[in-house]
């Protein structure tokens, strides 16, 4: 009941970037992050070139961008804490006109607040590229093949293979917390949001330890055998 | 003969000191069907993980012996045990925990060295004795729950196990379902043993039946004259469903 079929940020399309190995995929993102973050804030032509780039990707793997920008509110806390930087950050001001006003801005804070969010934008979208155009599972098998510590792939194999079913007892905790005159989106409910999430937390933690279980009745020990994969 | 499960005088206490199981005996030999029935909380599902190790006396506090097929339950031969008993828990999320189907199945027999064509070949069978062969590459969470149930029972099946321990194997399936699983259920050739509060299920499958309760045996015969037994199902929180009489139930049609 409720388990959404599919992952959401996975666009289903048959492109050259769809079929190219995780393993390249995954370090072809990590040196891309890498380049944006070692960019010199102040080299602006450089920003445009990287966001070329990666648009031609997204292109050419024919992801729709409406598809992957309603996917980017999840910069938004990094955006908040960027906007706030020219308030708060010391050094020389300058005179920026606001809708008629004048506000007086620090300069390097404005610089900071630029680099943030032109180089959290390029990762973020980065990254969607690579789950828009990868499977969950193949990830981990990229990740694998990159020497990534087993333990970790496991952690997020079961992640995936859990994040389902998780949401799917959130969403049923929640409907039945409505059923009984709560409303999520309201303030005085948010102290009873906050106990179901502690539940939610603690049967979780329960399950985990019945899947470990079900896993130890299977002869588990302690790594997954690579055939079962 | 070797019993396959011989349970000798088993105790248990949780470390907190609850004590679930106060010295129980219980015998099944090859190709008997068992259904283990008791009110809940009576100890059941620590029998249970007593008999693949997951609980014993060195986990707790506990004294008496399990042997699977004349082997001991002991952390030496744990492996061993845990390919001897299958146990498929209640919720078949938890016991399916890969990416799909054949993964899934095939998780138990390559942690017991199996590799290659050999584990295809296994995997594929089990698949094919539940009916679901043809799922192998779906992942677990988009199947029905009665398809998860029979995939659970195909987990421990392709491992190809001497003993069938199933927890409350009829629980959130819709009727059909709930037959077509006793269809599977009466089709394999294991030995079986089955923890249910579902008691008609209990007389539908198993010729024999166990009660426990406050941690001991407290009767063990038929499934009939258990549940005919009006003294005893009262004595321990037994009640058969609304409309539920076995003694209009032709004796021909039950198992045997």
């Amino acid at each position: 009941m409720g388990a959404g079929h599919g992952h959401r940020l996975h666009y289903h399309a048959h492109s050259p970037v769809h079929r190219a190995p995780a393993h390249l995929k995954i370090l072809l993102l990590l040196g891309f992050v890498l380049t944006v973050v070692a960019t010199p804030r102040q080299w602006y032509p450089a920003f445009a070139v990287h966001l070329a780039l990666l648009l031609g990707v997204i292109a050419l793997a024919r992801v729709p961008l409406r598809y992957l920008l309603p996917r980017m509110v999840v910069e938004v806390p990094f955006l908040i804490f960027a906007a706030l930087m020219p308030f708060v950050a010391e050094g020389p001001r300058v005179a920026v006109p606001l809708g008629g006003w004048e506000v007086w801005l620090s300069e390097s804070g404005l610089l900071a607040a630029w680099g943030l969010v032109v180089k959290g934008t390029l990762g973020v979208l980065a990254s969607l590229t690579l789950a828009a155009t990868t499977e969950p599972t193949d990830v981990l098998h990229g990740l694998q093949r990159l020497r990534m510590p087993d333990l970790l792939v496991q952690i997020m194999g079961f992640m995936i293979r859990y994040l389902d079913v998780v949401t799917g007892d959130l969403g049923r905790m929640v409907t039945a917390m409505r059923s009984r005159g709560v409303d999520p989106r309201s303030p005085r409910h948010w102290p009873a949001l906050a106990r179901t999430l502690g539940a939610l937390f603690v049967r979780s933690y329960e399950r985990g330890e019945r899947v470990h279980l079900a896993m130890l009745s299977r002869g588990y020990d302690g790594r997954l055998p690579g055939d079962a994969r | 003969m070797i019993p396959v499960l011989d349970v000798r005088g088993l105790a248990f206490a949780y470390p907190d000191g609850h004590q679930a199981l106060h010295g129980v005996d219980l015998h099944v030999h090859a190709g008997e069907r068992v259904a283990l029935l008791g009110p809940n909380g009576a100890g059941k599902t620590t029998l249970v993980l007593h008999l693949n190790g997951i609980l014993s006396g060195e986990t707790g506090h506990g004294e008496g012996s399990v042997a699977v097929s004349g082997l001991p339950v002991t952390k030496r031969n744990l492996l061993e045990i845990r390919r001897r008993v299958g146990i498929v828990f209640q919720d078949p999320d938890d016991q399916l925990f890969m990416g799909s189907v054949r993964a899934d199945v095939a998780f138990g027999p390559a942690n017991l060295g199996i590799k290659g064509a050999a584990l295809e070949r296994r995997v594929m069978e089990a698949l094919d004795r539940v009916g679901m062969a043809d799922f192998a590459d779906r992942p677990p969470h988009h199947l029905s729950f009665g398809q998860r149930r029979r995939v659970a029972v195909a987990t421990v099946l392709a491992m190809e196990p001497e003993i069938l321990v199933l927890d409350e194997p009829s629980s959130n399936l819709d009727p059909a379902s709930r037959r077509e699983l006793a269809d599977i259920l009466r089709g394999l050739d294991v030995t079986l043993l089955m923890v249910t509060h579902d008691l008609p299920y209990a007389l539908q499958l198993c010729p024999r039946s166990v009660v426990l309760s406050g941690g001991r045996v407290v009767a063990d015969g038929t499934t009939y004259d258990v549940l005919t037994d009006d003294a005893l199902m009262r004595a321990h929180r037994l009640e058969l469903p609304w409309g539920f009489d076995p003694r209009v139930i032709g004796i021909d049609s039950l198992p045997g």
